[in-house]
This record gives structure tokens, C-alpha cells and sequence, in this order.
């Protein structure tokens, strides 16, 4: 693969995702003001001394945006991280053991499916108490029930191959032929899998902060901001719309990325799924 | 580790929505005797027989019911296995353990969980779901008045969408890999990735506070005439629309182009057919099934999509509801609420397997 070959739409999201991250990493250094200091009037225009205005308690926007992609992309990407794992771990464990612990695994995996994540979430998250460990917890598990579908149907395509069989009439256990033999062989398309489930996982944190559930006050985070400010519109301003902006631009170019990984994947495998 | 064979696993590579299971079941349906066992025995197998479709849409009916039934469990059940106990959290940490005991009591949480699970569910299934722990009304009545609401929004979204997805869609399949198509794909992907709030707030922000042109709170109450409620839900059924309609129209397009590079549509190209014609007598029956089941699928989609738009535009339905009860942790409320939304998810996803059934007999006689 050279650099060449990368299509213009996925440097453009390579491009906003570094952007994004490197404002998470250095949020103190770059952001003008605190995250939680009061500096002005509330909601002021964008201009003069705050370059987006301020939200509903006179804070900075563009700091707290800053601050903002810090506690978003650290609980999506822990949450998208912790759901993988999972999910890989009893998807391969399902399709390499079979028999009784798959369809154990499977059945139960549906019946997580038949609830919609967000009525879930709602559910869940009523009993629980507000920490932010628990929110990752609940995010990480509710979809991890997609990663193990798509991961039991990758692992058993190559689970039936020659390779696995030798592997297996060798006599290695069954870790060696989940690391060894089936995690390099489906590395691809699950890369590509991934990406889709950040973007998402970006999208339901986003949705469950703006509905007051997900990243608790006075943390910034880009859907609690929209919720914050979102009294404002009915005068006219903008505030709220700021973050949320932030968040369609991140999970566009994370989105951006994944289509061409996709299509990478799907050409390699003779264009099956046109998509 | 070969007798996972029968699960189909590889062809389920879609994660987009949660099915109802559909594979293991429904395998040996002529062959071995019926898993969901009850009705049983001979009359069943000659059931089966004589009569293959009714015998298999009965199944999903059984299976999607058991399904609910497994939902009910895990709604009610599971939580009470969540660490936490409601009155603590109810009342907050501060409280002391005299109030605590008392609103356990109050509220019954003192009886073991089996036997409030039976009344609940009894009442459930009678349609009375108890009463609100905030408000001590009675949950039904409340869900009653506001899932006329949801549905409403929901059916006029339903009625504007899937037309113009399908539509689209065909456009993007006509003119694949031409300008059309990628500006068609670029925009979907890019309102795939709109949070629904966003989109709404958008859509207020221009139409409703600069142009004026519709109402911003979204209320309706009953004495409204149906002209007003119309113009009341213009900007949320715009919101949702938009949300459904990129996922309908990609999936749509990917569902269209796989039957038209199938074998028999190349056949008929080289037989020198014309294009309208390939569509409409070979393209067309083949991708009904699979249009139907993106529809129903999106559909499913569109009633958990209601939650966060409702919140938005301030719309007295279940979405709001639920919310506010999650919010306040008054857990019948949002036991209701989690079982309705779960329930109409279940059920639009087995229509759209009996749907896909119908219009496809392949599906009829599985392997």
C-alpha cells in the first residue's frame, strides 16, 4: 500500500480525526480559558475575545470544545476498545468451541439484540448510579452484542479453512488458533469494523449526554454542550449548535475512513459486498 | 466445532439491526419434528406437510412471542440483579435507613422479586402496567395518551421516507458510479453520521427562529384539529425523515445493485433485453424481499429514533416519557416504556422476516 493510493475523502478524515485528537491531548495548552471558568456574559456572540462566544453560564465555547474532545473521544474510544475485546473474545471463542457454548452464546446475544441499544441504554442506566466507569461499562457491553455478530461470522469463514484444520490436527489449543491463525486472517475487515463502531459509539454518547444520562456536569463533554445551550435557539443562538457541528464533523471523517477501508477490504476480496 | 454448520454463519455479516433469530429454528422445519415443541408430535408434522407457509409464519409468530417473553425477563429480572437498590437510589445516597425501609415498603420492594415479576407482568400483559412512583398516576393511562402521539409522528415520517428512500435509491443504482450516485452516497454519509439532535436543531434554528415558517415546540394537545397537528409535527417528521432516510437509501441501493449483478440480470443484458424491461420482469421480484426488509428494519429504527427527537422538539410522546422517568428513576414508568419500545422493535423485525418469506419463496424451503 502506498500513500498515493489513499483517496482524497480519507486524507480529509484522517486529517479531522488527528486534528480532533491532538486537541484532546494538548486541551490545556491550546485551550484559551479553563474548562470551567466563568469568563464573560452568557451566551456573547462569536468574535472579540471569545472566538466562539460563550454558552448559558458564560463559559468559553471554544475551551470547553477543546476540553470537550478530551472526555468525548477518551469514553468512546475506551468504550469501542472494551466492546471489541469483548465481543472478539466470546465471538472467536464461540465459533472456534462450537456446538453447546455457540449456540449458548448466540441465543443470548439475540436476545441482547431484541432490545434497541438506545431503549437499553435508558433502561440500564435508570438503576445504575452515575459514574463515569459505569457509562463506559454499559456502552462497551450493549454493543459488543454487534461486534460478536460480525465477529462469529468472520471467524467462522476462516474457521473452516485448511490452515485452521492443519492447526488443529497439529494439536495447538484453541488460544493459539484464535491468536495465530484466525485474529491475522480477519484483521481487515474487523479494522474497518472498528472504525464503524468508534463512529457510533461516538454518536451514542453523544445522544445519551444530550439526553442528561451519559457525561455528568460540570465535565464538558460535546452532548452535554448541545443540552447546555440548547435553550439558547429559540433566541437565536447558536450555541448549542456549536458541538454538535463538532460531533457531525468527527464522526463524518471517522465515517470517511471507514468507507475506504471498506472498500479496500472489498476489493481485496474480489468486490464482494458493493456497498 | 463442525456441527455449527446449519448456522448460516457467514451470510449474517449485516450488523445493522436486531433480528429475531433466524436460523437454527427454522432449519429442519419438513424434516425434523418442531423445536418450538408444544403443539408437537404428528398433527404438527402434518401440519408442516400440508401447509409449509402457514406452518413457518405461526413459528416466527411463537418464536418472536417467546422472544417478548425472554425481553420482559431481562427488562424486569436483570435490573433487579444490577447492584444498587432502587429506594437508595430513589432517595439518594444521604437517606437514612428508617426512609429507606419505608419506601421499600411503600413501594413494594420488599416482597421477593419472582413474585412482583408475575404481578407485573400480569398486569402487563391485561395492559395495566402500575403506577408512577414520581407522579402515583397510573402508567397506562399516561402511555396511552402519548403513544397515540409517537405512533403518529412515526407513521407520517414512515409515509415521507420510504417512498423517497426507495426512490433514491433506484436513482443511485441507475446511475451507479456516475455523479448522480456519488453525490447521492457522499450526502448519505454524511447524514448517517448527524447526530438526530443536531439535525433538529438545524432544522430549527433556519426554519422555525430565522424564517419563521413553522412552529418551534412541537406541543399538541386534544383539542387541536388534525390540520394543526400537522403543521405542529412538520419539523420533527423532517428530522426523523432525514435520519432514516440515508441508512433506507444505502441499504436500498446495496440491496438493488446485488440482485441486479446477479447471473440471471447479466443473461438477460447479453440477450439484449432493454434496461426497463430487465428491471421490471427479472430485477424487480428478486429485490422485493430484500427492499421490504430494509424497510421494515428501518421502521424498527425509526420508533427508537422517535426518543431523542420527541426530547428535541418538546413532543408530548413515549420517547419524552421515558426520559423523564429514567431521569427520575421511577422504574415502572421505564419498565413500561423499555417493554413497549422493545416490543414494537420485535414485532416489525418479524414482520419483516414473514414479509421477506412471502415474497421470496426461496426462503420457504431452507436447506
Amino acid at each position: 500500500m502506498n500513500l498515493r493510493s489513499i483517496p482524497l475523502s480519507a486524507w480529509i478524515g484522517i486529517a479531522g480525526i488527528a486534528i480532533a485528537i491532538l486537541c484532546a491531548i494538548f486541551a490545556p495548552a491550546i485551550a484559551p480559558y479553563g474548562e470551567r471558568d466563568v469568563v464573560g456574559d452568557i451566551w456573547l456572540p462569536a468574535g472579540g475575545d471569545f472566538l466562539l462566544g460563550t454558552d448559558n453560564l458564560g463559559r468559553d465555547l471554544l475551551s470547553r470544545l477543546i476540553y470537550g474532545a478530551r472526555t468525548t473521544i477518551f469514553v468512546a474510544l475506551a468504550a469501542t476498545v472494551l466492546s471489541f475485546s469483548l465481543g472478539m473474545i466470546l465471538s472467536f471463542a464461540a465459533a472456534v468451541m462450537g456446538g453447546f457454548v455457540d449456540q449458548l452464546f448466540s441465543r443470548f446475544n439475540d436476545l441482547m439484540m431484541a432490545i434497541p441499544t438506545l431503549i437499553f441504554a435508558l433502561v440500564v442506566l435508570a438503576v445504575l448510579p452515575q459514574h463515569l466507569w459505569i457509562l463506559i461499562l454499559v456502552m462497551a457491553v450493549l454493543d459488543s452484542t454487534r461486534v460478536f455478530r460480525i465477529g462469529r461470522a468472520v471467524a467462522l469463514d476462516v474457521a473452516v479453512m485448511e490452515f485452521v484444520e492443519a492447526a488443529r490436527l497439529r494439536g495447538e489449543g484453541s488460544l493459539w488458533i484464535i491468536f495465530r491463525e484466525i485474529l491475522p486472517n480477519t484483521l481487515s475487515p474487523l479494522l474497518a469494523e472498528f472504525g464503524l463502531r468508534f463512529a457510533f459509539s461516538i454518536l451514542f454518547l453523544s445522544t445519551l449526554s444530550f439526553l442528561g444520562l451519559g457525561v455528568q456536569p460540570p465535565a464538558a463533554d460535546w452532548g452535554g454542550m448541545v443540552k447546555d445551550n440548547k435553550d439558547g435557539i429559540i433566541f437565536g443562538i447558536s450555541a448549542a449548535l456549536v458541538p454538535g457541528a463538532a460531533i457531525a464533523t468527527l464522526a463524518i471523517c471517522v465515517n470517511l475512513v471507514v468507507d475506504w477501508l471498506m472498500k479496500r477490504t472489498s476489493s481485496l476480496k474480489g468486490g464482494r459486498g458493493d456497498a | 466445532m463442525m456441527e455449527s454448520g446449519p448456522m448460516t454463519g457467514p451470510v449474517l455479516t449485516d450488523g445493522t439491526a436486531g433480528e429475531p433469530p433466524r436460523s437454527a429454528d427454522l432449519s429442519g422445519v419438513p424434516a425434523k419434528p418442531n423445536p418450538t415443541g408444544e403443539i408437537g408430535g404428528t398433527f404438527w408434522r402434518r401440519f408442516v406437510f400440508r401447509r409449509p407457509l402457514a406452518a413457518l409464519i405461526l413459528q416466527r409468530l411463537g418464536l418472536s412471542v417467546g422472544l417478548l417473553f425472554a425481553v420482559s425477563l431481562m427488562i424486569f429480572g436483570g435490573i433487579e440483579a444490577l447492584p444498587g437498590d432502587f429506594a437508595t437510589t430513589y432517595l439518594g445516597q444521604s437517606a437514612t435507613p428508617q426512609a429507606v425501609e419505608n419506601i421499600r415498603k411503600d413501594l413494594g420492594l420488599d416482597r421477593p422479586w419472582s413474585e412482583r415479576y408475575l404481578n407485573w407482568l400480569g398486569g402487563a400483559v391485561k395492559g395495566d402496567f402500575g403506577t408512577s412512583w414520581a407522579s402515583k398516576n397510573s402508567v397506562s393511562e399516561q402511555i396511552g395518551k402519548r403513544l397515540g402521539n409517537s405512533l403518529f409522528l412515526a407513521f407520517f415520517a414512515a409515509l415521507i421516507s420510504v417512498p423517497l428512500a426507495v426512490g433514491l435509491g433506484m436513482l443511485a443504482v441507475q446511475f451507479r458510479n456516475r455523479m448522480p450516485d456519488k453525490i447521492i452516497n457522499v450526502i448519505s454519509l454524511a447524514a448517517i453520521s448527524l447526530p438526530e439532535f443536531f439535525i433538529g436543531y438545524l432544522l430549527i434554528m433556519f426554519f422555525a427562529v430565522q424564517w419563521g415558517v413553522a412552529t418551534f415546540p412541537a406541543t399538541v394537545y386534544d383539542s387541536m384539529s388534525f390540520t394543526e397537528r400537522l403543521s405542529a409535527i412538520a419539523l420533527p417528521v423532517a428530522t426523523l425523515v432525514l435520519v432514516v432516510l440515508a441508512h433506507m437509501m444505502r441499504m436500498t441501493r446495496a440491496a438493488i445493485l446485488n440482485v441486479m449483478s446477479s447471473a440471471y440480470v447479466e443473461t438477460a443484458e447479453l440477450k439484449g433485453l432493454g434496461t426497463f424491461r430487465i428491471i421490471a420482469r427479472h430485477a424487480a421480484p428478486n429485490a422485493v424481499a430484500p427492499v421490504i426488509n430494509v424497510i421494515a428494519l428501518n421502521l424498527a429504527y425509526l420508533v427508537v429514533g422517535v426518543v431523542v427527537v420527541e426530547v428535541v422538539f418538546v413532543y408530548p410522546g413515549m420517547g419524552q416519557y421515558m426520559v423523564d422517568a429514567v431521569t427520575v428513576r421511577d422504574m415502572p414508568v421505564v419498565q413500561a416504556c423499555g417493554l413497549i419500545f422493545a416490543a414494537f422493535y420485535i414485532f416489525l423485525n418479524m414482520a419483516a422476516d414473514i414479509l421477506a418469506i412471502l415474497a421470496n419463496p426461496r426462503l420457504r424451503h431452507p436447506r
